[in-house]
């Protein structure tokens, strides 16, 4: 590494400012969640597109990291790529995808649906456009080991009280809860 | 300087940017797509561009509420997954199809 490079990382490190190679991290992230996020919609066999799927979530979960979200990112871990990815690939198992791999892939709506999202994708572009100075460029650098901790105080409460969101997450049980019952009930052939 | 791109520090308006480019796609893969299945992967995959905001703007903000509401986020994509493909395979076990536009059994 030669000394101007070098000296310039030490002065970054001392000014609280990013290391220098922290761009291309986001970058690459960025690019292969985009990337696998294209393929998802456009493969033909739908075991392909679960499996970009997981590319995608994963690379959002190395986003996470980089927003110093570590409970976030193994959350995601746990219940997307291990809970959801799995109950997907078990349905795609039990439905006959051999008949549907080989029909048309697209409705016959899909100039109308794709008009519909690139005018979404216009109004996103003129609201970044026009919006970008509203946005502050500091980024706060959150505690990351207490992070867990931090959460868990605010889902469950903390030194003998109620936490902020504790009634918000016993209500999410009992969605949680009613999603099992009907999943079963509606899968059950006879009740 | 070839690479000054990345040498800009990344703000939370880089993440914005992914985030919309990932839920435009799944808008595109809900509004195009005849599988059920892709469907359904596609709405996972706006899930997780709002998720994706979420967590940026607690980093801009430098408190935790945004990563707390994400988690419930993800509740709420777990409970929608779970009742959805359930309710693909009960529609498969009666129509032997997991194309949208065949599904019209309430269409009059």
């Amino acid at each position: 590494m030669n000394p101007a490079l070098n000296s310039g990382l030490n002065s970054a490190v001392n000014a609280g400012m990013a290391p220098v190679a922290t761009p291309w991290f986001f970058y690459v992230l960025a690019g292969l969640a985009v990337v696998s996020g294209l393929l998802v919609i456009t493969r033909r066999n739908a075991v392909h597109s679960a499996l970009a799927l997981i590319v995608t979530l994963l690379a959002v979960t190395g986003l996470y990291l980089m927003l110093y979200a570590p409970f976030v990112a193994a959350v995601q871990i746990f219940v997307y790529a291990g809970g959801i990815m799995l109950l997907f690939l078990f349905v795609i198992m039990l439905v006959n995808i051999e008949r549907s791999s080989k029909d048309r892939q697209f409705n016959r709506m899909w100039p109308v649906g794709l008009a519909a999202a690139c005018a979404l994708l216009a109004l996103f572009v003129s609201a970044f456009v026009k919006g970008k100075a509203l946005f502050p460029d500091r980024m706060i650098s959150l505690p990351e080991s207490s992070n867990t901790q931090q959460i868990a105080g605010m889902l469950y409460g903390e030194a003998g009280r109620m936490g902020e969101y504790t009634f918000a997450f016993e209500i999410a049980s009992l969605l949680l809860l009613v999603a099992i019952l009907g999943a079963v009930i509606m899968t059950k052939k006879k009740i | 300087m070839t690479n000054a791109v990345f040498m800009v520090p990344i703000t939370t308006f880089h993440y914005l940017v992914v985030a919309a480019a990932l839920f435009v796609l799944g808008v595109i893969g809900v509004l195009t797509r005849r599988n059920v299945v892709i469907v359904l992967m596609s709405i996972e995959l706006i899930l997780n561009a709002v998720n994706l905001n979420l967590v940026a703007f607690s980093r801009m903000w430098g408190n935790l509420h945004g990563q707390v509401f994400s988690i419930f986020v993800t509740v709420d994509a777990a409970a929608e997954a779970a009742v959805g493909l359930g309710i693909l395979i009960a529609f498969f076990r009666n129509k032997e199809t997991i194309n949208v536009d065949e599904i019209d059994l309430l269409k009059w």
